[in-house]
């Protein structure tokens, strides 16, 4: 409990100042609710351009509600906010949410590729769903996107199976260049590791590596090796409330805040 | 002492219960497999009587000649058989398209009180009997137009299969994982497309059962029939006109007090059950698709 009070009145030194860099994301004031259950608490944080956002906590604390809020999923799950999340200068609330969902992508925890579609299908789900049907530049966005996810070499001679064929890891992959072909600027990932063994996780997260040098990327991640290995950032989230937020490094070797030493040394959570 | 006679009476007990479970096991085993018989019995009947019965009148004729006068042997049914394609056709064409939408509906936004409403009045509707169906189809098309009709007779068809295929839609429509939904969302897919181009794709396979239960369901129907579309001992494809169809030709040829009708009807319902069979069959190849459904 003193701990908890301790951090309330510290909530002021939340904010890292993130010098030199463009926010391509400001979030003000978050609060997240289930109906009458509060799952977010005044949530306050910059999100650079072009950098990796690892958000760390135990399981309910919030990390995955903070996610879908700003690509509105929430609300899909009947979930409301209070606050604002700003992109680009733009409230998301007033954003049209097909619109937003384009510019900002997410990859899922479990990967859900569409069974009923092909490997090629899959990939250009999004673009051909919304009407683009130039057969030519399709099969380039394949070819590109695929490379991109480093799943090309493997998938190159089945693209008219089912994408439900690929093994785990591949099915992620084939997700995240499914989200990759919409082009957006931001993409969130909810565990997109947790549900793969290490070699899948290893791949993912080289592609982490290689993808944000052209995108934004926040990702949730129970592992905090992982989020240590791919993220600039990190943001530590406990029942709700952000207790932490700095540069990974100086999150790793020296948190200020004891609640974030104690649940990255193992000791809780 | 005392010690050893507890184990004795335990080590009892032991084989008592042992042997009690395992004659339980057998007994409840022999009871639904023969329960399984007898569910068979009734079928390997059907089969048995409409086979040797109705095999004898089974040639071309029977599918290319109209039926008869009295007493003038030879003919065939084949206003009827074309007739009960056109019924099922038109009741397909009105009741599959309503009650697709009405259960995809149901399962991705009736999760109100107009859609608990909706999906009361679907059960009570599937338990309404044919005839009184037959009714309403009689009031609402027979008496404005002042003539039976096959539409009339669709139209009671269709309202006889919309709550087998409502339901099974919305069944296997919440069966797909909200993951796929998800996805959809996430991509920029608007709302509707997600239902129709994924979810709706999805479920697709399970969806067609329900039509073809619906279909199947339809096709063997009488009693709404009789007063909707009537009967037509000539060849018409007129759908404002009444119409013959298979099951209501069993149904007189069948009372009939002519030994060639009764041999006829039991030919026309041979006919029906194969017809019913290629249905099956062709929505079975129809819907068989590329990969699998399940995750």
């Amino acid at each position: 409990m003193e701990i908890i009070e301790q951090v309330k009145t510290e909530s002021a030194s939340k904010n890292v100042s993130m010098n030199m860099e463009k926010v391509k994301i400001s979030v003000q004031n978050l609060s997240a609710y289930f109906g009458k259950t509060q799952v977010l608490k005044d949530i306050t944080l910059d999100i650079p351009e072009k950098k990796v956002i690892a958000i760390i906590g135990p399981s309910g604390c919030g990390k995955s509600t903070f996610l879908r809020s700003i690509n509105r999923m929430h609300e899909v799950a009947r979930g409301t906010i209070t606050g604002k999340i700003i992109i680009d200068g733009e409230d998301v609330m007033k954003i049209d949410p097909v619109f937003l969902r384009r510019k900002i992508g997410m990859v899922f925890q479990k990967p859900n590729p569409f069974p009923t579609m092909s490997v090629f299908n899959n990939v250009v789900a999004g673009l051909k769903l919304n009407g683009f049907r130039n057969r030519k530049a399709l099969k380039e966005i394949v070819e590109k996107t695929l490379k991109q996810a480093a799943l090309w070499d493997e998938v190159k001679d089945m693209l008219n199976k089912s994408g439900a064929n690929l093994s785990g890891g591949q099915q992620q992959r084939l997700c995240i260049a499914r989200t990759i072909a919409i082009n957006p600027e931001v993409i969130l990932m909810d565990e997109p590791a947790s549900a793969l063994d290490p070699i899948s996780t290893a791949k993912i997260e080289e592609l982490i590596f290689e993808l944000k040098k052209d995108y934004t990327i926040i990702i949730v991640t129970h592992n905090m090796q992982q989020a240590a290995r791919v993220s600039d950032y990190t943001a530590f989230f406990y029942m709700g409330e952000i207790i932490e937020y700095a540069d990974t490094k100086k999150m790793f070797t020296a948190p200020s805040k004891k609640q974030t030493e104690d649940y990255i040394t193992g000791r809780f959570g | 002492m005392e010690h050893r006679k507890e184990m004795e009476i335990k080590l009892k007990l032991k084989n008592i219960t042992f042997y009690r479970r395992k004659s339980t096991n057998v007994i409840m085993l022999t009871l639904s497999l023969l329960s399984a018989l007898i569910t068979l019995v009734p079928l390997i009947f059907i089969f048995y009587y409409t086979i040797s019965k109705g095999i004898a009148n089974l040639n071309l004729n029977f599918f290319t000649k109209l039926p008869t006068p009295v007493g003038e042997t030879g003919g065939g049914m084949v206003n009827a058989i074309v007739g009960t394609l056109i019924l099922i056709a038109i009741g397909g064409g009105i009741g599959i398209p309503v009650g697709v939408l009405t259960g995809t509906y149901l399962s991705e936004f009736g999760h109100n009180k107009f859609g608990a409403t909706v999906r009361f009045f679907t059960d009570v509707l599937s338990g309404v009997p044919s005839i009184v169906v037959g009714v309403v189809a009689y009031t609402l098309v027979v008496v404005p137009m002042k003539h039976f009709s096959a539409l009339a007779g669709g139209v009671a068809l269709a309202i006889l299969m919309i709550p087998t295929i409502t339901r099974t839609t919305e069944e296997m429509i919440k069966l797909v994982p909200q993951s796929f939904r998800e996805a959809g969302l996430a991509l920029g897919i608007p709302k509707w497309k997600t239902t129709l181009l994924i979810v709706l794709k999805t479920a697709w396979k399970g969806i067609a059962t329900g039509i073809l239960l619906g279909l199947s369901r339809a096709a063997g129907e009488t009693a709404p029939l009789l007063f909707t579309a009537l009967d037509n001992r000539f060849w018409s494809t007129n759908i404002f006109q009444p119409m013959a169809s298979l099951t209501v030709n069993i149904y007189q040829y069948a009372s009939a007090p002519y030994k060639d009708w009764n041999d006829q009807a039991w030919t026309a319902a041979l006919v029906l059950i194969i017809l019913i069979s290629l249905l099956s069959l062709i929505f079975r190849i129809i819907t068989r698709s590329k990969y699998k459904t399940t995750n």
